[in-house]
């Protein structure tokens, strides 16, 4: 068995074999994966007696749940007003020369993908950064680079 | 008109401990769930997630359904841009949510509760599954029998909307569904739900606490009880304030504003935005405009054609894409606002634009759709030169 198998499996034990669980199951694996590949979608359909077009039906239609390679480390820039006001433009420029990537991009090395979000739910204290699932809010362009440093120091 | 000062107040904030609520709890289950339910409706309050549905009468509907499986939904999916207190409330004041979430259904007869919140705060998840955990186990030493359970979104402002945020939890895409029936009589697994939102299960539950009357000496006549707001943008107070229901945006903007204010828009993206010129006859609350407690405050430094351009990509990307009104129409005011700024199109073409976007509040399926007029509207009306020059 693949490792994407036997994740999907352990994730299916956890949460329960029916429709209801499809959520928490492809959470769970982009939490491990970062991405829902197409061996990942087929192994859940067959493990919820699912089609694999509904699986991707669910999967393509959520930000989060994304069906494309990301980074290991996935960074996310609030681009709603609040945060606009706040100076957004000029994080995601330090962070596009930092990491050399578009927004929309992975690095080279697969250590990070640069996206842009809506509104994170921190618009008084902007500009607002995601990494994963950590919350830096009133960044600089400065403190992002630092807080992507220090990701690139603790990811293998 | 009643002519009392309103003013800031601090209630929802004030912590709890598990075992505080667990009290309360005990203590409010000596009455019937009719009687829970009647004071719910006494108290006046209404739903803080935006729609303003009286409360008591919701959980009466529920209660009514002959079920003998029903749900309490808490909606945290908090994705209405400039609002950030639901996650601010489940931070610090977690069991009272929780405490709201258990009277609901001992009221309605139902024995499991879900969160559903939205990915963007899984940070918040080891906290506030402890926290429920904690909850959960106390209750089962009282004999309750009540569970609740956490879910997490994946980053769609659209299953904030409750029937999509059913779909969601049904492992669907996250599409809003025809209504009626309403989820009161078919909600989550099509059985009979209450979903509320954050806020207003931690004020049903201080109603229990504090008693009607204390409840109903705050706010106004139309607009019982407080509310929390979440404060942005141009301000040097920004943040999250606790205030009663019913105040003057001209006090508000007194009091928050830089002394520049030049529009504030009320209810985020999807609500309105008030120019200066309309403060002093504007009021916060279900006679004026009711708001979800987002609050964005632009000063004169700011082009209200930017703020309508982000409104309007938001909506671009947030709509489902279900039904064409809003799917298309939200892709069509975007180009053509910009059509009009580069002089591509008339000015006049604003005006064909607000006839689509009345089209949309009347032909698209959902909540979404129907309130892109809100914004486009007001802003268009009191900020045409903007948006032309
Ligand atoms: C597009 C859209 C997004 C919504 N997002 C939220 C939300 O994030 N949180 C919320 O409580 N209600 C949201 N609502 C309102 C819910 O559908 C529902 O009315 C509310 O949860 C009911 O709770 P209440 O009566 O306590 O306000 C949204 C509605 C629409 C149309
Ligand atoms: S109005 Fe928009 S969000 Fe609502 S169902 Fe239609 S397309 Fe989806
Ligand atoms: S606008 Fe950026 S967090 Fe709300």
């Amino acid at each position: 068995m693949s490792n994407i198998e036997t994740l999907v499996k352990t994730l299916v034990e956890k949460h329960g074999k029916t429709r209801n669980s499809l959520m928490p199951v492809l959470q769970g694996i982009v939490k491990e994966e970062r991405f829902l590949s197409e061996e990942a979608m087929i192994s859940v359909a067959c493990e919820l007696d699912l089609s694999a077009a509904e699986v991707y039906g669910t999967a393509s239609f959520y930000t989060f749940l994304d069906t494309v390679p990301r980074g290991k480390n996935v960074v996310r820039i609030c681009k709603t007003i609040s945060c606009h006001m706040k100076g957004k433009d000029e994080i995601i420029e330090a962070l596009e020369n930092a990491l050399k990537v578009k927004v929309g991009e992975t690095t080279s090395d697969k250590k990070f993908t640069l996206l842009t979000a809506n509104c994170l739910g921190w618009c008084h204290k902007g500009p607002v950064m995601l990494v994963n699932d950590a919350v830096y809010p009133e960044i600089t362009p400065q403190k992002a680079i630092e807080v992507i440093e220090d990701y690139v120091k603790n990811t293998k | 008109m009643e002519n009392k000062v309103l003013k800031r107040v601090d209630y929802i904030f004030q912590e709890s401990s598990v075992v505080e609520v667990i009290e309360l709890i005990t203590k409010t289950f000596k009455k019937t769930p009719d009687d829970i339910i009647l004071d719910v409706i006494d108290s006046g309050l209404r739903g803080r997630g935006g729609a303003g549905f009286p409360t008591g009468l919701k959980w009466r509907f529920a209660k009514n359904e002959d079920s003998p499986v029903k749900y309490v939904i808490c909606n945290a999916d908090e994705g209405e841009p400039g609002t950030f207190k639901d996650r601010e409330i489940l931070e610090t004041v977690a069991s009272k949510v929780l405490a709201g979430m258990c009277i609901c259904g001992h009221s309605i007869g139902a024995k499991e509760g879900f969160i559903y919140l939205r990915g963007e705060y899984n940070y918040l998840l080891p906290h506030l599954s402890k926290v429920t955990d904690d909850f959960n186990n106390q209750l089962k030493t009282k004999n309750i029998d009540f569970t609740v359970y956490i879910k997490s979104g994946s980053g769609a402002y659209i299953c904030g909307e409750e029937s999509a945020l059913f779909e969601s939890m049904e492992g669907k895409r996250g599409e809003p569904r025809n209504k009626p029936p309403y989820p009161t009589i078919s909600g989550y697994n099509a059985k009979p739900t209450v979903i509320n939102n954050v806020e207003t299960l931690v004020y049903a539950y201080m109603i229990c606490k504090m008693g009607v009357e204390k409840f109903k000496e705050l706010g106004t006549k139309d607009s019982r009880g407080s509310k929390v707001f979440s404060v942005s943008g141009d301000t040097p107070n920004a943040g999250i304030f606790e205030l009663e229901l019913g105040m003057p945006l001209k006090d508000f903007v007194q009091d928050f504003g830089d002394g520049d204010t030049k529009a504030v828009q009320v209810g985020g993206a999807s609500g309105h935005c008030v120019p200066r010129k309309h403060f002093n006859e504007t009021i916060i609350g279900f006679e004026g405009i009711p708001t979800g407690g987002s609050m964005m405050i632009f000063n004169s430094s700011r082009s209200m054609y930017n703020v309508l351009h982000d409104y309007l990509e938001f909506f671009t990307e947030e709509s489902c894409g279900q039904c064409t009104p809003c799917r298309v129409g939200c892709q069509q005011l975007l180009k053509g606002i910009e059509a009009v700024k580069k002089g591509e199109r008339k000015p006049q073409y604003l005006d064909e634009l607000k006839k689509l976007s009345a089209t949309m509040k009347v032909a698209a399926k959902c909540g979404l759709g129907q309130s892109v007029a809100n914004p486009f509207n007001s802003i268009i009306d009191n900020f045409r030169e903007e948006i032309i020059y």
